[in-house]
């Protein structure tokens, strides 16, 4: 019940807005989402913490004749999910409030029908409903780039949608294939196409037409490139949409369909696999040692905390798993945060170009100290969100390998140098002509900043709850894991 | 009281929240007020814990607060632990911190940062209690890495001046390389022993034999930690800079305390090192390196500040040779009285600093005795006891640290010695170049000399007294001693002690080598007399006469421009090859070419539609007699 509460009231709200105008549109449209993320409170109250399984089920026919079924659910790491989806979007909408854009009732809709393909993702209990959702979340996100995004939106959202819509079209043809596999009348549901027995040979080739999908969407090296120009063209809300929780889709996908639908195919192509998301952490950490655009900056940050997560998740142990989920959650909120920082930086002085900026602290001292504990939970330290997951994350892969534990804590030092290098730039030394245009957080950017930074601090000092609800689920994917590896 | 062991740590954080979300709200002297009242609370417990501890015998104690970070069979509370070492790095965090926190009332006093500077320091205290409690290594890390935090916020104090910014960027970012490796060991403590605790780990470590290559990979990892935090070679080039910090930060943090986080880390561990004698092999060279490699810098610093920081990574690289010869409590006795007679000279250099109106460079003092009486006694102490004369502080650990070397290599003792003396030699220099003479400075800041405020005097006072004295809790054996702290101690070293084989001293033996390093302190303290007192030496301003070696040691060998050359503009050449190159002309254009390939395709495939009946019913034809003949073959 309450998933489809969940599913169905960013929707329901997203389309009636369209009929409405002015400033209402923004008042409904917050209102919605604080609704929606006391929901999603309630959904986690409720939640019992000791089952695997997916719970609040709906689960009803939609297209008989294919063995199409409308069910949605949420196993606890749907439920973190969607709780991160829950608590960003009404932060991210009063983000939005700043910026005057031009139609802002349909910016507005845009992000509730975004919301609502993201839950959908995150709650789909049969493959061709995640199919679906995985496709209209891509619709809402590239028409708010498309509408509001920089000089280059045209060129780059089309690269941006042709590439993951690529990915996600190798997908389905892998989903036809497994539903076909199925014994008859086939199903598109979850639990069957985990059931199947897949010959290995199959799985290896399958495991390519999953892969692709996400590691478009993660996105995994090499198949980032679509990442920074989309990021840093984006508006801001496109930008926090997409590196807050879309990012997670890809991460989300391979934990419920490439896992424990083709296992052996992870046994065969999982070396290569994380040495790709290694490879990446490095490389994007690189990327953004080199940027000047504090944006792209954080874009290439943000692409190398996902790759860290992609590689504890394929080191198939439980520690990168649950680190992967936590992390996720965390990244999610830090990505946010730094987005919504610099943000506040472009908006008041009309720069992101790190030789132009500083002397902010000398004005701003709130904003800056606001700034600088984001950033540490970015670079993962102690009694912060990044940490608890980050280090789960790091024990999963040494686990797994030790050497790509070096290298992918590598990054540890390497996020140090970027974000303190930027940091000092743009926010620490002397008054400069920058410092005039600047002053010190006003009321909307605190109730914004306040409840990000309480989240980083409960995650990193009692991630206790988000780990037990965590933790079921991924056992329960080990299971259905090893019920098909022969 | 030691069940109150939680608010040994909380009064500080609380301090720091108050005074950091409150500083608007009430005045400033306040601010000062609280954050000492907090460390002193913090004191007051540690000290009842201490001494309840000392009636115990030693028998440790653990209050498990809640549980941090657990799932499947990993397990990590916030959970504290009490035990002679924890309770005696309480003593020395809260005693010493709360003298800094007075000093720095007086010292701060015109500082238009002063509530910040306060509740930073309570962030620091809290972190570097949580770092000495923790009952396992992750709770250690979350310390370590907080330190880090403060120890970076507080030498970036000043923020606007980049260059500050610039040493405090680069104290983390060094201190980041060792973490890696910190955080690599833990992991690898994890997998070999299922659990992080120190209890269970050293529980079951005892069980093990000697040389087991993941016992020396796990040491070695925390070892790297280690050299990053306390600033050993190679990872030694952030301390001299962390000198932009306000004075009374160098004093606690980068003197007292929190650089010997990495002794504090490998007495902890001490029975995974003796499990390992290649890794305190190694630990007990690179600590009598650092030792030398850094007195020698000393020698020809004129940065009164630097001198002493040069000074501080050299005593730190005689409490790892302490540590890497065995000698367990001489490393942590070393790092007590290190604390005391540093935290004096940093004090003592702050207050001379205060007193030149800001002047640092020695080379522009002299003469100071007679104007700041109060300092110089006190100096004069610290410098005594940093030289190894008998009675002060020095003396009795680094003998006991000389006297374990011996026993191991009679080579790590010469370096010892040597090193020792070149301490004497510089801080001498340093003191006859401060407070004798005739006063080098301008008018104005003659006119301006003037003795410090109470503030600052009672904590030089207290903490001479402790530099001075402060050595009799572990007189040793052959002079007649019981050594207090080897006893109090034993418990936390005793598994260690099974493993450590090795043959005593004699007592002449001791005395003898006792004698030699005396006599030649002394030797050493009446040359630099001659030198700088009685020749009246000063160095020269100008640097280009310096010939070759002197001018290699003020330039402290090009360290830092030789890891500029190798590390850092490699590294951003590399982050530049993979944006500009690998990334914009390799894979971004890869991926548009995949694009651009598919468009063209279609171009030319689309002009296969031309609406031409004729070229379709052609096409049709030609496909079919392609197939047929394709079948024709197949069968």
């Amino acid at each position: 019940m309450i998933t489809t509460a969940l599913l169905f009231f960013p929707l329901v709200v997203g389309l009636l807005l369209f009929l409405l105008k002015g400033e209402t549109v923004k008042k409904v449209a917050l209102g919605a989402s604080i609704v929606e993320f006391l929901l999603g409170v309630v959904a986690f109250v409720n939640f019992n913490k000791g089952n695997g399984l997916p719970q609040y089920e709906l689960n009803i026919p939609w297209i008989k004749s294919l063995g199409i079924n409308f069910h949605i659910g949420m196993d606890g790491i749907s439920l973190l999910l969607v709780g991160l989806t829950t608590f960003l979007l009404p932060l991210i909408i009063l983000a939005a409030n700043r910026n005057s854009y031009k139609n802002p009732t349909n910016l507005y809709a845009l992000m509730l029908l975004m919301q609502f393909g993201l839950i959908g993702v995150f709650t789909a209990q049969d493959a061709f409903l995640f199919y679906i959702f995985w496709e209209v979340a891509l619709i809402p996100i590239y028409f708010i780039a498309l509408l509001w995004g920089g000089e280059q939106k045209v060129k780059i959202t089309f690269k941006f949608f042709i590439y993951t819509l690529a990915g996600s079209l190798l997908m389905l043809v892998g989903l036809i294939y497994v539903y076909f596999q199925t014994p008859a009348p086939h199903s598109f549901s979850l639990t069957s196409l985990y059931e199947l027995e897949l010959t290995n040979g199959t799985q290896s080739w399958l495991f390519w037409l999953f892969f692709f999908a996400f590691a478009i969407k993660m996105p995994v090296f090499p198949f980032h490139s679509w990442l920074a120009d989309t990021y840093t063209d984006a508006p801001t809300p496109g930008t926090m949409l997409l590196s807050g929780i879309m990012s997670k889709m890809g991460v989300y996908g391979a934990i419920r369909l490439l896992l424990p639908i083709v296992p052996q195919g992870i046994m065969e192509w999982g070396p290569l696999a994380i040495t790709l998301a290694i490879i990446g952490v490095l490389y994007a950490s690189l990327m953004a040692m080199y940027q000047k655009d504090y944006k792209r900056l954080i874009a290439y940050s943000s692409a190398a905390h996902v790759g860290l997560i992609a590689a504890g998740v394929f080191s198939l142990t439980h520690n990168g798993m649950v680190g992967g989920v936590i992390q996720m959650v965390a990244h999610g909120i830090s990505a946010f945060g730094l987005f919504y920082v610099v943000d506040i930086l472009v908006n008041r002085t009309g720069s992101r170009d790190l030789d132009k900026l500083g002397g902010i602290r000398v004005v701003a001292p709130n904003y800056a100290t606001a700034f600088l504990i984001i950033l540490l939970a970015s670079i993962a330290l102690p009694l912060t969100s990044g940490f608890v997951g980050e280090f789960l994350l790091m024990a999963g892969i040494y686990e797994y390998n030790s050497w790509l534990a070096f290298f992918g804590g590598l990054t540890t030092i390497l996020g140090a140098v970027y974000m303190l290098k930027s940091y000092q730039k743009a926010v620490l030394g002397d008054k400069t002509e920058i410092s005039d245009k600047f002053h010190d957080l006003v009321l909307q950017e605190k109730i914004i900043l306040i409840p990000v930074i309480l989240a980083i601090f409960i995650l990193g000092v009692y991630p206790k709850p988000f780990i037990e609800i965590a933790e079921p689920a991924v056992k329960n994917l080990f299971s259905l894991m090893s019920i098909t590896i022969k | 009281m030691k069940e109150l062991v939680w608010l040994v740590p909380v009064l500080p954080l609380i301090g720091f929240l108050i005074i950091s979300l409150g500083k608007n709200y009430f005045s400033k002297s306040i601010a000062g007020i609280l954050a000492s009242v907090a460390v002193l609370g913090a004191f007051v417990i540690s000290l009842g814990i201490f001494f309840e501890m000392n009636g115990l015998h030693g028998k440790a104690f653990t209050l498990v607060l809640f549980d941090w970070i657990s799932t499947g069979d990993f397990k990590v509370n916030i959970a504290f632990l009490v035990d002679p070492l924890s309770s005696i790095m309480l003593l020395i965090i809260t005693g010493i911190g709360f003298l800094i926190h007075l000093y720095s009332m007086g010292y701060m006093h015109d500082d238009e940062g002063y509530a910040k500077f306060f509740s930073y320091l309570n962030l620091f205290v809290f972190f570097m209690l949580l770092l000495v409690l923790g009952d396992n290594y992750l709770l250690m890390f979350a310390g370590w890495e907080g330190v880090g935090l403060a120890s970076y916020l507080l030498i970036g104090f000043w923020f606007k001046n980049h260059s500050y910014n610039d040493a405090a960027k680069k104290a983390f970012i060094v201190n980041r390389i060792g973490d890696l490796g910190f955080v690599l060991g833990i992991i690898l403590i994890y997998i070999t022993f299922g659990s992080i605790n120190y209890a269970t780990v050293f529980g079951e470590a005892v069980n093990l034999t000697s040389n087991m290559p993941v016992i020396t990979a796990i040491t070695l990892l925390l070892f790297v930690g280690a050299m990053g935090k306390s600033a050993q070679i190679p990872l030694y080039t952030w301390l001299p800079d962390a000198m932009a910090g306000p004075t009374p930060v160098s004093a606690l943090i980068h003197a007292a305390t929190m650089v010997t986080a990495g002794v504090y880390m490998i007495a902890r561990s001490n029975i995974l090192y003796t499990l390992a004698p290649e890794t305190l092999g190694f630990v007990a060279i690179i600590g009598a390196a650092t030792a030398v490699f850094a007195a020698t810098i000393g020698i020809f610093q004129n940065d009164i500040k630097k001198v002493l920081a040069y000074s501080t990574v050299s005593q730190l690289g005689y409490m790892f040779l302490a540590l890497g010869v065995g000698a367990f409590t001489g490393g942590v006795f070393h790092l007590m009285t290190h604390a005391f007679f540093k935290a004096l000279l940093f004090l003592g250099a702050g207050s001379v600093i205060h007193a030149m109106g800001g002047e640092q460079d020695i080379r522009k003092m002299g003469g100071l005795k007679k104007y700041i009486p109060i300092t110089y006694m006190t100096f004069l102490i610290g410098t005594i006891a940093i030289s190894g004369i008998p009675p002060f502080s020095g003396f009795f650990s680094k003998d006991e640290i000389l006297a374990h070397a011996f026993q191991v290599s009679p080579l790590l003792w010469g370096l010892g010695v040597l090193g020792s003396l070149m301490t004497t030699f510089y801080m001498f220099r340093l003191f006859f170049l401060t407070f004798f003479g005739t006063f080098r400075g301008t008018e104005e800041q003659h006119h301006h000399l003037h003795e410090s405020p109470k503030t600052m005097t009672i904590p030089l006072i207290v903490l001479a007294v402790l530099a001075a004295l402060g050595g009799f809790i572990g007189v040793p054996h052959v002079l007649g001693g019981n050594h207090w702290l080897e006893h109090f101690l034993a418990p936390v070293f005793k598994a260690s002690e099974v493993f450590a084989h090795g043959h005593k001293l004699s007592h002449t033996t001791e005395y003898v080598l006792m004698a030699v390093t005396v006599i030649l302190t002394i030797v050493f303290i009446l040359f630099a007399r001659n030198k700088f007192v009685s020749k009246n030496y000063v160095p020269s301003t100008d640097d280009s006469k310096l010939t070759f070696i002197p001018k290699l040691l003020t330039n402290k060998y090009y360290v830092d421009e030789f890891y500029n050359t190798i590390i850092v503009k490699p590294l951003n050449g590399l982050a530049s090859f993979t944006y500009k190159i690998l990334e914009l002309k390799g894979i971004n254009l890869l991926v548009d070419s995949v694009g651009k390939l598919v468009v063209f395709t279609s171009s030319v495939v689309r002009k296969v539609q031309s609406g031409n009946t004729g070229f379709y019913i052609l096409a049709m034809v030609v496909s079919i007699v392609v197939i047929l003949i394709i079948n024709l073959f197949n069968k």
